[in-house]
């Protein structure tokens, strides 16, 4: 469904990615692993057109996208859920669901509904500022909004950062319901014990380059990715 | 004491016929604070040139009006006509100006991600290009306004006449306020605009073309600088350089309110007004462009984020 | 019809025949209020009718005219892109090391270039009077390109070193003017102590006294960001211009004075007296220019420079090196205030008069347009930025060619800024600083960044 080939992306005169080569198939969970700086997250904004590849293609669906802007992405049926959640903080938790729909001409409001059933916190904050959800209120609130627009493959950038184990495995539990509904999810990670016992493939990248890919329960036991990803405590 | 009794006295006789005034002029600066706060709220920058967008919709009103109007007494059906048609066309040429501004002074700028300072002066170069630009092609005088109505006193409050330039601006200005509200609020480009503001990166994955967004930020915020411009116009004239001070005092009404909210500017512009109006009975008439300077400077030492605080991107 | 219309390169020309328009009706006859058209009808043909404007073979000259500048502006961007990124292009890390080896080397190599500049400079300056006899010439070069060369050269300290927008700078530099004035007791108020003092004793009460204002000023003003600076400057500009110009009690109002003595010296057997002759006026601002340059070339290089550029590029990083940001920029907004003051007093004491026509805002903006010209933050740039700008604006009021109105000075000097701020951010002849800052920033690296950036890429430097 989606294919990256020899993508390099650069900042100005610094090269953060140089030329990376992966691909997501239709109905996969996709894992991608990495130290700090790696360049996943580079990754992720160029797959939503935040960042042009300044080489290198990218097909989804069969249709070139390198060239694609951000905004039009949405529409396509690629949604993103940045690094930090980015809640609008000015706007209650319905206008970011709102904005979530934003590019949809169609009703939504069972789409709406969907999300409160399966994250039922929001609907109680559903006039609450988006600034003043707790964090793990808010990464349920990024899910949900990217949700908004029914996407084919669904981008997520870290979502178990900076919270707590509880709400950890319920986030994952719902990225499994939401694959199970029928969207591909592509998912950076940090916390990849819990990555690789979710989805069916990951890569692992090294400062700009992938530098090794595996089924996800092969990975789990590779001793490169114990060593470094998982230290030892894993059972 | 004997200075400030008698002062007071005169502000006791003209307070109503004051007040009217000051309200009055209180929306031709909130309409044209919300052009400042709008910009604002999208790209945290000042647009240094608004005040050749209110200049340039003054001037295309104008020749309007000397078209339509010329030598003739419209009849009151007339009036309204032209009056819309001036309104309209001072909008739209203050809403293109605007659109001109963005695209040759900010979007390259914005597309390497500039320093503010760059942004800065290019809008100060923008802005004297343009209002010398004009100087030149209509002339460095002041050309009056061919009003197509005759200034009757309409009703009085409280002894002071309110006459029918008084009942234009705040009909106009009213719904235009109002409309631009209710726009930002609830349509579909508010949300945008709202959402660029608050985090325009997220706004693009949401679907949100930024670019786009910004552009028709700068164009209602342009259009109601040059419905301002023509209103400020009528009792005065149009001429190149008229916009640097109602521009300097509308900011400073966009500050007073809290930059980046819209509601504030309309408060700020309304107590702006007012404030300067009043202070005639206390300042030399030269001096009275110094009150509205005055309160910008205390507010920034004051309450640098205005009596509303700076809300960016929130609808009410 | 759309992807017709997309073609860059149509639309680069599209812009290409625009600009060009735009300058035709730029350069082109005055128009006016009653006839809204005739300005542009004028500008494309001698027929003042609306129909003018379809004069065909303008047309086609023009549109030649486009192209061709098109085509010429494209094969130069092409030739300078291939011949800057040639090593990029085949670049490794290797070649990366040794061409930052050479950079240094070059670097040490341009500051002698540059002071071979200044030197030959001074030598032209110093023989510029035999050159150039005629006195209206000299003239023009004393007020309008030295006396702008100081201004220029403190504005930089402001806005060059600083980073702090000063558009209330002309108030200071009318302070200087005004305070010259009532030293020598040509003003309606009484001189200090009832006293007609020489007017060298305007220099150092002209410039305490800019500073003074400047500090006043800028203590609660220069907390804000940066944006609001700009405009409470402004502001400020306004104020002081209605105060000269409306009190006439105390600085002769609109009509300003007229009285100011020339510049004189007694001091004992030793008298000298610059009278109208300009050539004396003309090397005593050059020593004041060459003074200027020498102060705040090692004012850059100095630990208050090296502050500037801290808090320029990151404030808080600054504050955290225990460098006080609002220290600095008063300190910075004072040495400017004080410089505009002491031009003030060249100014007056050389015109011998002086009116309020002189000190609106424009004249700010004119100064900055020099200092960003030539480059923000660089001593060389701002002196051959002003010497180029300012000698032009001079022979164009010497001579001023047919398509020019000296009215629309400032039409130019705006589109130039804009054309600058698109273009050349940095100026014609940048600070090295400044450029890496402009392009890193530009690149996508957050300042607070950069100076790793800089440690890890020095291949930047060569651009
Ligand atoms: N805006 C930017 N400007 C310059 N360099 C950047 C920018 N954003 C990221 N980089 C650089 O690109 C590289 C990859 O960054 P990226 O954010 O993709 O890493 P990451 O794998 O997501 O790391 P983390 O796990 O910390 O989120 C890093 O070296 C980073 O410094
Ligand atoms: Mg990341």
């Amino acid at each position: 469904m989606l294919i990256v080939k020899d993508a390099v992306v650069r900042y100005g005169a610094i090269e953060a990615l140089h030329g990376i080569t992966f691909e997501v198939k239709q109905g996969e969970v996709v894992t991608l692993l990495g130290a700090n700086g790696a360049g996943k997250s580079t990754t992720l904004r160029m797959l939503s057109g935040l960042h042009a590849p300044s080489s290198g293609t990218i097909t989804f669906e069969g249709n070139d996208v390198t060239k694609v802007k951000a905004h039009m992405f949405s529409s396509m049926g690629i949604s993103h859920v940045p690094e930090g959640r980015r809640i609008f903080p000015q706007m209650t938790v319905q206008e970011n669901l709102e904005m979530g729909a934003f590019g949809r001409k169609d009703n939504y409001d069972e789409d709406m509904e969907r999300m409160f059933t399966l994250f039922p916190i929001l609907k109680e904050r559903r006039k609450q500022l988006g600034g003043n959800l707790s964090g793990g209120e808010q990464q349920m609130l990024a899910i949900s909004r990217a949700m908004m627009s029914h996407p084919r493959l669904l981008l997520l950038d870290e979502p178990s950062m900076g919270l707590a184990p509880m709400i950890i495995d319920q986030i994952f539990r719902i990225i499994g319901e939401i694959r199970d509904a029928g969207t591909t999810v592509l998912v950076v990670e940090q916390n990849a014990a819990q990555a690789l016992r979710l989805a069916d493939r990951g890569y692992v990248m090294e400062n700009g380059v992938i530098a090794f890919s595996d089924d996800a329960a092969k990975l789990l036991h590779d001793p490169r990715v114990r060593a470094v990803y998982l230290g030892e405590s894993v059972d | 004491m004997s200075y400030f009794s008698s002062h007071f006295a005169t502000l006791g006789h003209e307070f109503w016929g004051l007040l009217v005034g000051g309200i009055a002029n209180g929306f031709i600066y909130a309409m044209v604070a919300i052009g400042y706060t709008m910009v604002y709220g999208v790209l945290r920058l000042i647009n240094f040139a608004h005040s050749e967008v209110f200049m340039t919709g003054a001037f295309a009103s104008f020749f309007l009006l000397k078209f339509l109007v010329g030598n003739s007494t419209p009849n009151a059906f007339e009036s309204v006509v032209y009056l819309i048609a001036a309104v309209l066309i001072g909008g739209i040429v203050g809403a293109l100006v605007a659109l001109l501004l963005e695209r040759v002074a900010y979007r390259p700028l914005r597309r390497r991600s500039a320093p503010k300072l760059a942004y800065l002066i290019s809008a100060i170069g923008a802005s004297y290009f343009l209002y010398n630009f004009v100087g030149k092609e209509f002339g460095r005088i002041n050309l009056s306004i061919d009003a197509p109505y005759t200034n009757n006193t309409v009703f009085t409050i409280f002894g002071a006449p309110v006459q029918t330039y008084y009942i234009v601006i705040f009909f106009v200005g009213v719904t235009m306020l109002v409309t631009l509200d209710r726009l930002v609020a609830t349509s579909k480009l508010g949300h945008g605009i709202r959402a660029v503001a608050q985090d325009a990166e997220t706004a693009s994955l949401m679907g949100v073309n930024i670019d786009r967004t910004i552009a028709l930020t700068f164009m209602l915020g342009g259009f109601l600088g040059g419905v301002a411009g023509f209103l400020y116009s009528i009792p005065v004239g149009a001429v190149y350089g008229m916009g640097f001070t109602p521009a300097l005092k509308a900011f400073s009404a966009a500050v007073l309110g809290g930059i980046g909210n819209l509601r504030g500017a309309v408060l700020g512009g309304l107590i702006l007004g007012v404030v300067e109006s009043l202070s005639v009975a206390f300042v030399s008439g030269a001096y009275i462009d110094v009150v509205a300077f005055g309160v910008l400077v205390l507010v920034l030492l004051v309450r640098p984020t205005g009596i509303l605080g700076e809300r960016l991107g929130r609808s009410a | 019809m759309k992807n017709f219309f997309g073609n860059p390169r149509l639309q680069r020309y599209g812009r290409t025949l625009l600009i060009l328009l735009l300058i035709i009706v730029m350069t082109g006859p005055e128009g006016n209020g009653s006839q809204p058209t005739s300005g542009f009808t004028g500008s494309f043909g001698n027929h003042m009718s609306f129909f003018g404007f379809f004069y065909p073979q303008r047309w086609v000259v023009f549109v030649l005219l486009a192209g061709i500048i098109y085509g010429v502006i494209s094969s130069v961007k092409l030739t300078v892109h291939w011949w800057r990124n040639r090593a990029i292009f085949r670049g490794d890390t290797y070649q990366r090391i040794s061409r930052t080896v050479v950079a240094t080397k070059r670097r040490s190599r341009l500051k002698s270039t540059r002071l071979g500049f200044y030197a030959l400079g001074l030598a032209f300056a110093l023989y510029f009077p035999h050159l150039v006899t005629d006195q209206s010439w000299q003239t023009l070069v004393v007020q309008d390109v030295l006396v702008y060369l100081l201004l220029a050269l403190g504005l930089n300290v402001v806005t060059g070193f600083a980073g702090l927008l000063d558009l209330g700078y002309v108030a200071f530099y009318a302070i200087g003017a005004y305070t010259t004035a009532w030293v020598t007791g040509s003003l309606p108020t009484p001189p200090p102590f009832g006293v007609h003092w020489n007017t060298f004793v305007a220099i150092p009460v002209a410039i305490v006294f800019a500073m003074l204002c400047g500090v006043l000023l800028g203590i609660p003003t220069l907390r804000l960001r940066g944006d609001y600076l700009a405009i409470v400057t402004l502001g400020f500009g306004e104020i002081v211009y209605l105060f000269i110009n409306n009190s006439y009690g105390i600085t002769g109002g609109s009509t300003g004075t007229n009285q100011i003595p020339f510049l004189s010296f007694h001091l004992g057997p030793i008298k000298y007296l610059w009278g109208l002759i300009p050539e004396p006026y003309y090397y005593l601002t050059l020593a004041f220019v060459v003074i200027f340059l020498i102060v705040f070339s090692s004012l850059e290089h100095s630990r208050v420079g090296r502050s500037w550029v801290a808090i320029r590029e990151d404030e808080v990083a600054a504050e955290s090196l225990g460098i006080h940001p609002l220290k600095y920029k008063v300190m910075a907004f004072a040495i400017g205030a004080a410089s505009a003051g002491f031009a003030g007093v060249v100014t007056a004491s050389q015109t011998l008069f002086v009116t309020p026509p002189t000190f609106t805002i424009s004249f700010s903006i004119n100064i900055l347009v020099l200092v960003i010209f030539g480059g923000m933050g660089s001593i060389f740039g701002v002196v051959l930025g002003g010497l180029v700008v300012q000698g032009f604006v001079a022979y164009l009021t010497h001579s001023p060619p047919s398509v020019y109105n000296a009215a629309d000075l400032y039409m130019y000097l705006g589109a130039l800024l804009v054309v600058m701020m698109i273009y050349r951010p940095a100026g014609l002849f940048p600070s090295r600083r400044r450029l890496r800052e402009l392009h890193l920033i530009e690149g996508g690296v957050a300042p607070d960044t950069l100076q790793v950036e800089i440690g890890a890429h020095r291949v930047q430097e060569d651009v």
